[in-house]
């Protein structure tokens, strides 16, 4: 107590007290994997972050930065955790060139603030990521968490393109630039996508931005199995049409998303509900491009035999695109313990997806598996309790899904666990992942170790 | 910021040179074979050259033609302690493939195997010496293609692509060389063969493909890409919009843009380049305009017609004086064919040419090309500008004779202030050439030390002793801006 005490009466020298916070309930809301900081430093300035993060260093303290902290459980278990830098006192738009599509926000900014203010320009940013409501900018980034909207716009480091930020000696650094094409130096912003606070903390942010589609539209078509579902997808990607995004559901999933629509009131998208594989697309552009990709959609369905196939009404898409769009969310809340995996395999096949669902089956739990075009499988293990009966049960599919990423020369990541199995998190690192060369750039941005250890795979 | 105690590198650059240590020669012929070893001048002096206005020779020049053999150079090089720099084509513009400290230079001309094709997941397995464009000739009967195409497709190679992370006119759509490579595999300065980023995406870890892609050679050598495919387009338009004055053609890139209308493709021509190149290709550029934007739309049949409507109705209300379509492939050919040609159509007006790579943000366009005419009226030079209007990357170019010392400089010096214009801006110094040789000391326009004490330290955490691509990128410049390099006397070399 008395150590909490000292830190917050030091930080309160650095940055004055008004920056400081150390009140238990407090410190307590900003835990990671159960591990509570000492003191909560909310700074207004990349200058006051920089201030800080020298102090830290001085006194051989452990910081992380936090956005709105809906996503800080991903990463495996911080070693050590002392400062807790919230960022979200610097929120202001930096600089936006509407006619040059460029974007440079503060790391504390909301992506839904944001989000209305690039829409006065009819322009918006493609980072479609779960938490979308509370999650900012820097935390987006920092988490390194899928955008729905990759299909199309692909991901962060395509569209991120310069940053600013305080490295591990307390210096305000920046890389890239505010143009949409540039070569200047190293890309350094790209090593800090996914860098969950371990590289520096995020203080500024430069983004391409895009201009708002025409018109959207959105298909679903049901089929009896993983396999139809697969198949199709193939042949929709064969025909080139452009979508915003792919994804493939399995019954459990469809299920959930049914019963969290009915719960909020909303109905259903058509022929949501049955116990079958769905595949969901939207699709932006003008009228006769949305148009044609509806028809073709409904054409290729009707080929590979689907059960159903349904144009959606505007509010049906925007509901099941929200949805989507937030599946790492309702996963995670969907039993009272569960597990959420990401594999990342060379082809997605109905043979992957069995294997999936027969590990679920062999611990007797229920599993649900989202596989999103851009070639990532979420598959979620749920229990019915969390007894330690049940974690165990779950702590079973870990050494499963790694081997099934591992045969296809991929990987998983575990996005969401109990903490009994997280703490083992560490056998998810894949074998062929070459820490030396990780180590270095961790030591090269953080000499002396001041962020968190122990938050990126392999122990970073 | 500390003061940088390591020797300065000018030093090391302008000493003269001598004849490597003949052991080092040997073993290296023992490696390859003899002929796979050039060291005579005059088979060395082909290499003192690329693409840009620089010029440094090498003292042997080696042709591996594996992975294996790259390694075992780099370590021999290490042991005999001389610098090593690695070369694609050599059609770089910015001196990134020249041996600025001498030593060992690895050609990988002879390492161009396409390993694998994957169709089904859109992915290419190369060795760095695949010419650009073998990549596309080796899927297109899949549908498939590369979509990064500088104007050196035809002959620059995938692993200088990767080292400079090249653009081309089609990046506007689709992006540069790092957001179609998937994974790499290096030989580090000491020799270790490792490999970085996934064939499927999303690596575990650090994005160090997204690192590597675009470090100029500085950090490690590439030896293998896995390169992502992309699917040709259903429709393909190309328009010629003809202008009375370059400043109405600048206009409708601004509206283009503001408007969302994202063209895969908007190149302009002013009237000085598109005539000299007019009298050459015979393109079907009007000799009597003010500037031509050449501009492509691809992808749906029915997004391809709106937007070229769209372009139509943007560059009608900017005053073109026609909006021409290409109505065959010949006709496209020939369109882009002046675009591509451009550089060598300007060798007629004199001995050589300068082009510079700058990049403004695109609503800053008219006024960029109004500053460029008038640092080119102070220096005395008339300035063409044939560039990647759509993302607002420049490319003026600086006629000049190279045997007369005085106009060279004054060409290196206006150079410098159209990239001085180019950051006050707001832009940044090279959209796709890269540093280099040519812009390192225009780094510190940009950057501030503590910007330079980062990419230091993540350069001497694969490159400690800087044997690797020496003298690049970073100022050499006195101050801390200055990167580290040999502490040791270069035994390799003879007093």
């Amino acid at each position: 107590m008395t150590v909490t005490a000292n830190l917050a009466a030091r930080l309160a020298e650095v940055i004055g007290p008004q920056r400081v916070v150390a009140a238990a309930e407090e410190l307590a809301a900003y835990s990671v994997d159960g591990l509570a900081p000492s003191a909560i430093v909310r700074p207004a300035s990349a200058e006051e972050v920089a201030e800080v993060v020298r102090f830290a260093v001085a006194e051989k303290l452990a910081l992380l930065p936090l956005g709105s902290r809906s996503k800080c459980e991903m990463g495996t278990s911080p070693a050590r955790y002392d400062i807790a830098v919230d960022m979200t006192g610097l929120r202001e738009v930096a600089h936006y060139d509407a006619g040059d599509l460029t974007l440079s926000v503060d790391a504390g900014m909301p992506l839904r603030e944001l989000q209305i203010y690039l829409q006065r320009k009819a322009q918006f940013l493609p980072l479609a990521v779960p938490c979308f409501e509370s999650t900012t900018a820097g935390g987006a980034i920092a988490s390194g968490i899928d955008s729905a909207l990759r299909l199309q716009y692909g991901s962060a480091r395509d569209f991120l393109i310069g940053a600013e930020f305080v490295d591990g000696t307390g210096q305000i650094c920046k890389s890239g630039g505010r143009v949409v094409k540039n070569v200047t130096g190293y890309d350094l912003h790209k090593l800090l996508i996914g860098s969950l606070g371990t590289l520096g903390v995020i203080t500024r942010l430069n983004f391409r931005t895009f201009p708002l589609p025409a018109t959207s539209g959105g298909h679903v078509a049901n089929f009896a199995s993983g396999q139809g579902a697969l198949s199709y997808w193939s042949t929709v990607e064969k025909a080139g049409l452009p979508l915003a995004n792919l994804e493939v559901l399995s019954p459990k999933a469809v299920e959930m998303i049914r019963a969290i629509l009915q719960q909020t009131g909303v109905e259903s998208p058509g022929g949501l509900g049955r116990e079958e594989w769905y595949v969901y697309s939207s699709f932006e552009g003008n009228e006769a491009v949305v148009r044609r990709i509806s028809g073709d959609l409904e054409r290729i369905a009707r080929g590979k035999g689907a059960l159903r196939s349904e144009l959606l009404e505007r509010a049906a898409d925007e509901s099941l695109g929200g949805m989507l769009r937030e599946s790492f969310e309702w996963l995670r809340w969907g039993s009272p313990a569960n597990v959420i995996y990401r594999l990342v395999v060379p082809e997605v096949t109905a043979e992957i997806l069995d294997e999936l669902s027969q590990l679920a089956e062999s611990v007797s739990l229920r599993a649900a598996l989202l596989v999103r075009a851009a070639g990532v499988v979420y598959f979620a293990v749920f229990a019915k309790s969390e007894d330690d009966a049940a974690i165990a049960r779950l702590a079973k599919t870990v050494a499963g899904v790694r081997s099934i990423a591992h045969a296809r020369k991929g990987h998983a990541t575990l996005l969401h666990a109990p903490l009994a199995i997280k703490a083992n998190a560490t056998a998810m690192a894949p074998g062929e992942l070459d820490m030396t060369l990780q180590q270095r750039v961790k030591q090269a941005f953080d000499p002396s170790g001041v962020f968190v250890p122990g938050r990126v795979v392999g122990g970073l | 910021m500390p003061a940088c105690s390591v020797a300065h590198y000018s030093e090391v650059v302008n000493r003269q040179r001598a004849s490597l240590n003949p052991s080092l020669i040997h073993e290296m012929k023992a490696l390859l074979g003899a002929a796979n070893v050039l060291e005579k001048p005059e088979d060395l002096l082909l290499y003192e050259f690329d693409g840009s206005v620089e010029k440094a020779r090498p003292d042997l020049v080696v042709f591996p033609r594996t992975t294996e053999h790259v390694s075992r150079i780099v370590k021999l090089a290490a042991k005999f302690e001389v610098p090593v720099v690695g070369r694609g084509a050599g059609t770089g513009l910015s001196g990134g493939a020249l041996a600025r400290g001498g030593g060992v230079m690895i050609v990988f001309a002879r390492m161009k195997k396409i390993i694998e094709i994957d169709v089904e997941n859109r992915r290419a397995v190369v060795q760095p010496g695949v010419v650009n464009l073998d990549i596309t000739r080796a899927v297109e009967d899949a549908g498939l293609y590369f979509a990064p195409d500088p104007s050196s497709a035809k002959s620059c190679t995938i692993g200088g692509n990767v080292a400079e992370n090249a653009g081309g006119p089609h990046t506007l759509a689709y992006g540069v060389t790092t957001n179609h490579v998937a994974a790499l595999e290096l030989v580090l300065p000491d020799g270790e063969i490792v490999r970085v980023g996934s064939k499927h995406g999303d690596a575990p870890g650090y994005d160090l493909c997204g690192l590597f892609v675009g470090s100029e050679g500085t950090l490690a050598l590439v030896t293998e890409i896995t390169v992502k495919l992309s699917r040709k387009p259903e429709a393909v338009k190309t328009l010629l919009a003809v202008f009375e004055t370059i400043e109405d053609a600048s206009q409708a890139v601004v509206e283009i843009t503001a408007r969302g209308i994202t063209p895969a493709a908007c190149e302009m021509l002013d009237g000085w380049t598109l005539r000299v190149v007019e009298a050459y290709i015979h393109a079907g550029f009007p000799r009597d305009s003010g500037a031509v934007l050449l501009l492509e739309v691809e992808g749906m049949q029915e997004a391809v017609e709106a937007q070229a409507g769209a372009i139509e109705e943007v560059c009608g209300s900017c005053r073109a004086r026609e909006v021409r379509l290409a109505k065959d492939e010949h006709e496209r050919d020939l369109l882009w064919k002046g675009r591509k040609n451009a550089f060598g159509a300007l060798g007629r007006l004199a001995p050589s040419n300068y082009v510079l790579d700058g990049v403004i943000p695109r609503s800053k366009l008219p006024q960029a090309l109004q500053r460029i005419q008038e640092i080119g009226k102070k220096y005395g030079f008339s300035i063409g500008n044939i560039f990647h209007a759509g993302d607002g990357n420049l490319h003026p170019i600086v006629l000049y004779d190279p045997r007369d010392t005085k106009q060279f400089e004054k060409a290196i010096a206006a150079s410098a202030e159209i990239i001085r214009a180019c950051v006050e801006m707001g832009g940044a110094l090279t959209g796709e050439h890269g540093v280099g040789m040519e812009k390192n000391e225009l780094m510190a326009l940009l950057f501030s030390d503590a910007d330079f004490a980062l990419m230091r330290r993540v350069h001497d955490a694969f490159n400690p002793d800087s044997s690797l691509n020496p003298g690049k990128i970073f100022p050499l410049s006195k101050g801390c801006g200055e990167i580290r390099i040999r502490k040791k006397e270069p035994a390799g070399v003879k007093a």
